[in-house]
């Protein structure tokens, strides 16, 4: 073999495309051949120049991403047009869409209103805390225990009043958990009723007088005052528990 | 098979040679731009050929299908590169022919490397990268880029002869480490 011949084999070699007779004869003639050996050791450095991790470019994040999305709403919004008649497609589309539009005007006119669906978790609430027997977090009917212990436990300083002078006797609190954010629970007692007193900010709501609404055979009644929502629900009648109301309204805040 | 299964089996089988995907066009493109753009229509087209593929190697058929919207998209975006056609056939003699003995090559940095490649004409840095970086075999790459096995060669001969002569004068200009 001269360096004519084994020039061009020094690349086939390289890149593992040589057979084995070719490697002997190759490798024979480098071996005396230094010109040979300098550019099968060039070939080499070369490759492993271009084998570095750093020259590989890998795909973005966001391309990655918006292929994948692009992939998706391609299937979702694909009309199978080889199966489906104009006249069959046309038909079906305007049912849909007819149906569509009967079935938004029925929730939209028989969805619960934000204030129907809080009366409803209130209730809710109210029941769970007496069937559980968790309606106190801290026992206490002194409002000055009562209102430092919600400190560090809500993002709100939640009025606390007692109404004991008033037959409502503050029994204690506890967080719960309503319309999707945390709240305070104050509880009073009237005999061996109780009322559940929810609290929490009205985010510059107006000031609104008390509505009262009845589900479940609990009363619940609410109010905003001073930027604050309050919800309170028993199983009081309505009157008693308005007498509730007005006498935590009427009670100078204290701290 | 119904959509859905179609695009999961295409998720789990081609999407995995993104990255390569996107490198080939990136090396190819020389911007991230437009590595983008022909990454995105490349896989979307592939999507939709995803039915004619018959379970050879998932990335080869992917890539094939990158590289050819990026000639596709050469030729609507920068005419003047491809005007230049590679006379591949004066290649064969020219490459055997050898001089370069003055060069003692050492491993550059990725850097400097980087500029070689980039100075090369597209055909070149399309075969380099198949062959350097994804290790295709000098058939797999004839039967991607659809020319023959000694244009393959050829071409990866005179690449690496401009490389080397790139590399070794950035070595003598002391662009290298």
């Amino acid at each position: 073999m001269n360096c004519q011949q084994a020039r061009p084999l020094v690349d086939f070699y390289a890149d593992g495309e040589l057979d084995a007779a070719g490697i002997l004869e190759l490798e024979k003639h480098i071996h005396d051949c230094p010109a040979c050996a300098l550019a099968w050791r060039n070939a080499q450095a070369l490759k492993k120049s271009l084998k570095q991790d750093a020259l590989f470019f890998t795909a973005p994040t966001e391309l990655r991403r918006a292929i994948k999305a692009e992939l998706r709403s391609q299937i979702e919004t694909k009309p199978r047009w080889n199966f489906w008649n104009w006249n069959w497609l046309t038909t079906a589309t305007t049912t849909v869409a007819t149906a569509c539009l009967a079935l938004l005007l029925t929730l939209s006119l028989t969805r619960p209103s934000e204030e129907q669906r809080i009366t409803q978790e209130i209730v809710s609430s109210n029941i769970r805390s007496l069937m559980a027997d968790h309606i106190l977090d801290v026992v206490s009917t002194d409002q000055h225990t009562v209102k430092p212990w919600f400190n560090g436990k809500l993002d709100f300083s939640p009025p606390v009043k007692d109404l004991a002078a008033q037959e409502f006797p503050l029994i204690g609190g506890r967080l719960d958990y309503i319309g999707g954010r945390s709240v305070a629970a104050l509880i009073f007692h009237r005999n061996k009723h109780v009322v559940n007193l929810f609290i929490w900010p009205a985010n510059g709501k107006d000031a609104k007088p008390a509505t009262s609404a009845s589900i479940q055979g609990y009363n619940v009644i609410h109010w905003s005052e001073a930027n604050m929502a309050f919800w309170a629900v028993s199983d009081l009648n309505e009157k008693e528990l308005m007498e509730f109301v007005q006498d935590y309204e009427a009670e100078g805040q204290l701290k | 098979m119904d959509d859905r299964e179609r695009l999961k089996a295409f998720e789990q089988v081609v999407l995995p040679h993104l990255d390569a995907a996107y490198n080939l066009a990136r090396w190819l493109a020389g911007n991230d731009h437009d590595a983008q753009d022909v990454t995105q229509e490349a896989s979307l087209r592939a999507f939709k050929f995803f039915g004619s593929f018959r379970g050879e190697n998932p990335r080869a058929w992917l890539l094939t299908i990158v590289r050819n919207t990026f000639y596709n998209w050469l030729q609507k975006n920068r005419p003047p590169e491809i005007a230049g056609e590679l006379d591949d056939e004066a290649l064969m003699v020219e490459d055997v022919s050898v001089n370069a003995e003055a060069i003692n090559l050492r491993v550059a940095d990725a850097e400097t490397v980087q500029r070689a490649i980039t100075g090369l004409p597209v055909e070149f840095r399309e075969i380099v990268v198949l062959r350097e970086m994804e290790g295709f075999s000098y058939k797999e790459i004839a039967d991607l880029s659809d020319v023959p096995i000694g244009t393959v060669m050829s071409r990866l001969a005179r690449a690496r002869k401009q490389l080397q002569k790139a590399l070794a004068s950035e070595f003598q200009t002391g662009g290298a480490k």
